[in-house]
């Protein structure tokens, strides 16, 4: 199922506060996408929109090029998958995954034994098939997790819509469930929207990320573009760690106002400007400049930490690549790999 | 529609058609017919009724006694919550099940219970009469009355509060050197102070409309324990529906009065506390 | 925090609570079987055997059930109406439904005189139909009515509050209609808070006394309920069925307490 927003706003209830602001979206049939975002940029509000749980709003909400709520348009094609899973705590697990199915008018509904297979099956899948008869309340996150989304899956949605799904669990499942759920959207065809403030989930799972930020699309691109060419300075920073070099641009020359930062050329107009670089692409010059280490140490994952003094300031560097600096010797920062945002407020 | 589309869920046309309904028939429309009941027959007879120096002593009676109860409860329902809540002691979920007690049973018992026990003859009575004190037929035995009455109000009030005061902030000030008795006056009762006065208000407006268990009690002697309720029902006795209301709506709008007066008083109190908070 | 420096305040903080719990509750509640069961259990049955009693609670137990239906219809529909959706005017309309508990019952009888007694507004319209509310059934089961009505939106809304609507929008997606979303999600998970306050309806509505008394005409055997009667038996220095009858509303109001601390323990246990 596509989905399409067009100057899609939405106000707070009550105010007139923008939730949502001139939302342009297009989820194509079959796509994977997250929401990514500080909390309230308005990652939640947008999925409950697609989910039709906002009915007052101003712009075009189109499923499969139809609107919203519009009669021709299936019922029960959406799967909700909550923050806080929303299991029906006094039923069992298996009337919880049936519950779908169990309302449908009778004469679309299943018999009983075709219900229970169906059960049954999605018990398989979600490789729970010993807790049809456990109660939401004995079971562990990730279990009921996977209850939610069995849930969700049984009345055999196009269009699956995520809401932090693995807020509450531990790093180890966490990984598990998302691996599996990237295979599940690819084995049953779905259109996923997933929300979560977890970039590097969003990375890892994934073909397209939509980073919000107060209302707004910031970003919408893939993870190599969002690496390579971030929109703004926000998109950077949320992506990853970032150092910031504030200086000017003197006649084709970036000029840090950080004396051990070496100026290199640019293309961008004279003024005041930052320069936004990760940590990793900053080189250090030997002999050029006053900064030194301080301490250095390598991080479990492999990557070299240093604590660098400058003139002015300390600096955190992380990278992939170990530096042949030694200790006591003086060396400049290359910052030339840094990124200038030309339309910075 | 812009009003019926508001809503995600569906089913709010129906219910709030159904709760306005009931609403409206059962409180707002007989409501309405009492407060405009006293006009009809002129200002003249509404002055002539509040002039009888017989229904001030009553609204004295009834006023007095309620606030002598809810304030003789007050003590009790902090004591009784703090029981519950903290101490714990074996038998508390008996104490517990009993403080609804007297919610439940019908006041109508309660009076001919309590003038029993407290009467010439009872129990209570017979003790207390030979330490010289007469309760039934006195107003002390109205505030007996109305302090059995009370009691569940204040309890249930503070206790929930009470159990979601965080433990941390107890220890704290423990370890911090306050004595018990500072760490109950300093850090609790600020805490508590809100709902106590919620409580206190919930358990004064029954109190001032109160009539089952009272009128067995209280003798009803005018100008010493007639209370206002009572006099309402004298009035209607003698089919004058004028006076009846009329003192019907004084009750009802004093009584609402101190409510909005606890409330706001309540509002004061808690704001104090966010306040100290943010210090 | 029980160090031995605490157990003497401790202990003497009980000792009052279990004085005061006897004094003012339990004892109130042993006299009322001590007088019933003065003359034995066979006189305190005979008292209830007899017509005008019988009468009397069957009159009590009609009131009740018609009572309680519509309350618990009415405070489902309000407390949903008021906890899943978010309007304008909503803490006015809470104040409405509460406020009968701060009116006095006398005046909770009152009202329905000014409707429908003689001098009320519908009075005349009333008689010249041959019809009469006041002082007849009607007027009590009314009255009741106004007495009994907050108490299952008050036990409900705080339950259904802490609730959210966030497994009514599941249903709702999962395609579920108003109706079963209610009877299939809401109200079972809501049962017990639900069944408190159908009870305490209940017994409120079997024990009132001031509203019906000032709408009931005190025909013994026609517009007596059971609380009204204990007033003509103890006035008539009946002392005996008068206490008989107290005791068999004591006792339904024991069973209640029982039964409504046995749900909210079960409520409670329940996770958020």
């Amino acid at each position: 199922m596509s989905v399409n927003l067009h100057s899609f706003t939405q106000y707070a209830p009550g105010s007139s506060r923008k939730i949502l602001d001139n939302i342009n979206l297009t989820v194509e049939d079959g796509a994977f996408i997250a929401l990514v975002g500080p909390s309230g940029a308005g990652k939640t509000s947008l999925l409950r929109a697609i989910g039709g749980l906002s009915p007052v709003y101003a712009g075009q909400l189109l499923i499969d090029d139809l609107p919203i709520g519009h009669s021709d348009l299936p019922k029960r094609k959406t799967g909700f998958v909550f923050q806080n899973y929303a299991l029906f705590r006094h039923m069992s697990v298996a009337r919880n995954i049936s519950f779908g199915l169990d309302v449908l008018p009778r004469k679309q509904r299943p018999d009983r034994a075709a219900i229970t297979a169906r059960v049954q099956d999605l018990l398989e899948l979600i490789q729970l098939p010993h807790l049809a008869d456990a109660r939401p309340d004995q079971l562990s996150g990730g279990q009921r997790q996977r209850v939610a989304l069995a849930r969700a899956l049984a009345t055999e949605p196009k269009l699956l819509l995520l809401d932090e799904p693995f807020g509450a669990l531990d790093p180890i499942v966490r990984r598990t469930i998302r691996r599996w759920l990237r295979e599940l959207h690819d084995k049953l065809g779905l259109t996923t929207i997933l929300v979560t403030h977890d970039h590097e989930e969003a990375l890892d799972i994934a073909d397209r990320l939509v980073v919000m930020q107060d209302g707004r699309i910031v970003q919408d691109a893939d993870a190599t573009t969002l690496n390579t060419s971030p929109q703004t300075p926000f998109v950077m920073q949320f992506l990853g760690e970032t150092l910031e070099f504030a200086g000017k641009i003197q006649d084709g020359q970036f000029i840090p106002e950080d004396t051990d930062a070496l100026p290199f050329p640019v293309s961008e107009k004279n003024g005041k400007t930052i320069v936004f670089i990760r940590p990793c692409d900053v080189q250090f010059i030997s002999g050029k400049g006053m900064a030194h280490i301080l301490s250095r140490s390598r991080n479990p994952n492999g990557l070299y930490h240093y604590a660098v003094q400058t003139t002015q300031r300390a600096l955190d560097i992380t990278t992939p690549m170990p530096t042949e600096i030694s200790e006591g010797e003086q060396f400049g920062l290359d910052i030339s790999h840094g990124k200038i945002f030309s339309n910075l407020p | 529609m812009f009003f019926l589309r508001r809503h995600t869920l569906p089913g709010f046309p129906l219910t709030f058609g159904i709760t306005l309904l009931w609403v409206g028939l059962l409180v707002i429309l007989p409501l309405l017919a009492l407060l405009l009941r006293p006009w009809q027959d002129g200002t003249a007879a509404i002055l002539q009724t509040l002039h009888d120096p017989r229904v001030f002593a009553a609204f004295r009676v009834s006023f007095g006694c309620a606030l002598f109860a809810a304030l003789l409860d007050l003590p009790l329902g902090i004591l009784l919550a703090w029981t519950l809540v903290r101490l714990r002691p074996p038998g508390y979920k008996i104490i517990n099940a009993c403080i609804d007690l007297p919610f439940a049973i019908p006041t109508a018992v309660t009076g001919i219970t309590l003038a029993t026990l407290y009467g010439p003859n009872g129990w209570m009575g017979k003790l207390l009469a030979h330490a010289g004190l007469q309760v039934a037929f006195t107003p002390t035995g109205i505030v007996i009355a109305l302090m059995f009455v009370g009691l569940p109000f204040l309890v249930r009030t503070i206790e929930p509060v009470l159990q979601n005061f965080p433990s941390e902030v107890e220890e704290a000030a423990f370890l911090l050197g306050a004595t018990p008795f500072q760490k109950f006056y300093r850090v609790i009762l600020p805490a508590i102070l809100p709902a106590t006065l919620s409580g206190f208000g919930l358990a004064f407006a029954r109190c001032i409309g109160e009539y089952g268990s009272v009128i067995f009690i209280a003798g009803n002697q005018p100008f010493r324990s007639e209370i206002a309720p009572l006099l309402i029902v004298m009035r209607l006795q003698e089919f004058d529906y004028s006076g009846a209301t009329t003192i019907a709506v004084m009750l009802l709008l004093t009584a609402l009065l101190c409510l909005g007066g606890v409330s706001f008083l309540r509002l004061r109190a808690s704001r104090g506390l966010i306040m100290e908070e943010t210090k | 925090m029980t160090t031995a420096r605490f157990s003497i305040s401790r202990f003497l903080l009980c000792g009052c609570s279990y004085a005061v719990v006897l004094l003012m509750l339990l004892l109130p509640l042993v006299l009322i079987f001590t007088e019933a069961l003065r003359q034995g259990l066979s006189a305190a049955v005979s008292a209830l055997l007899e017509p005008d009693a019988l009468a009397a609670i069957r009159l009590t137990a009609f009131v009740t059930v018609i009572v309680t239906v519509t309350n618990t219809l009415g405070g489902i529909a309000a407390a949903w109406c008021l906890t899943k959706y978010s309007f304008a005017g909503k803490r006015f309309l809470i104040m409405l439904i509460e406020l009968p508990i701060s009116v006095s019952p006398v005046i909770a009888g009152l009202i329905w005189l000014l409707l429908f007694g003689q001098e009320g507004w519908w009075g005349n319209w009333l008689a010249a139909h041959n019809m009469q509310i006041a002082f007849a059934v009607p007027g009590i089961v009314l009255a009741t009515l106004f007495v009994t009505f907050p108490y299952v939106t008050r036990t409900l809304m705080p339950y259904m509050e802490q609730q959210g609507r966030d497994a009514e929008e599941a249903a709702f997606l999962l395609g579920a209609n108003f109706w079963q979303t209610l009877w299939q999600v809401t109200l079972p998970d809501a049962r017990w808070a639900l069944l408190s306050g159908i009870l305490l309806t209940t017994a409120r509505a079997i024990g009132e006394f001031g509203a019906v008394s000032v709408v009931s005409g005190h025909i013994p055997g026609v517009t007596e309920t059971m609380p009204l009667h204990i007033e003509t038996l103890y006035n008539g220095y009946q002392t005996v069925a008068a206490f008989s009858m107290a005791a068999l509303l004591a006792l339904c109001a024991m069973s209640t307490v029982l039964l409504r601390t046995l749900f909210e323990h079960s409520f409670r246990k329940q996770p958020s």
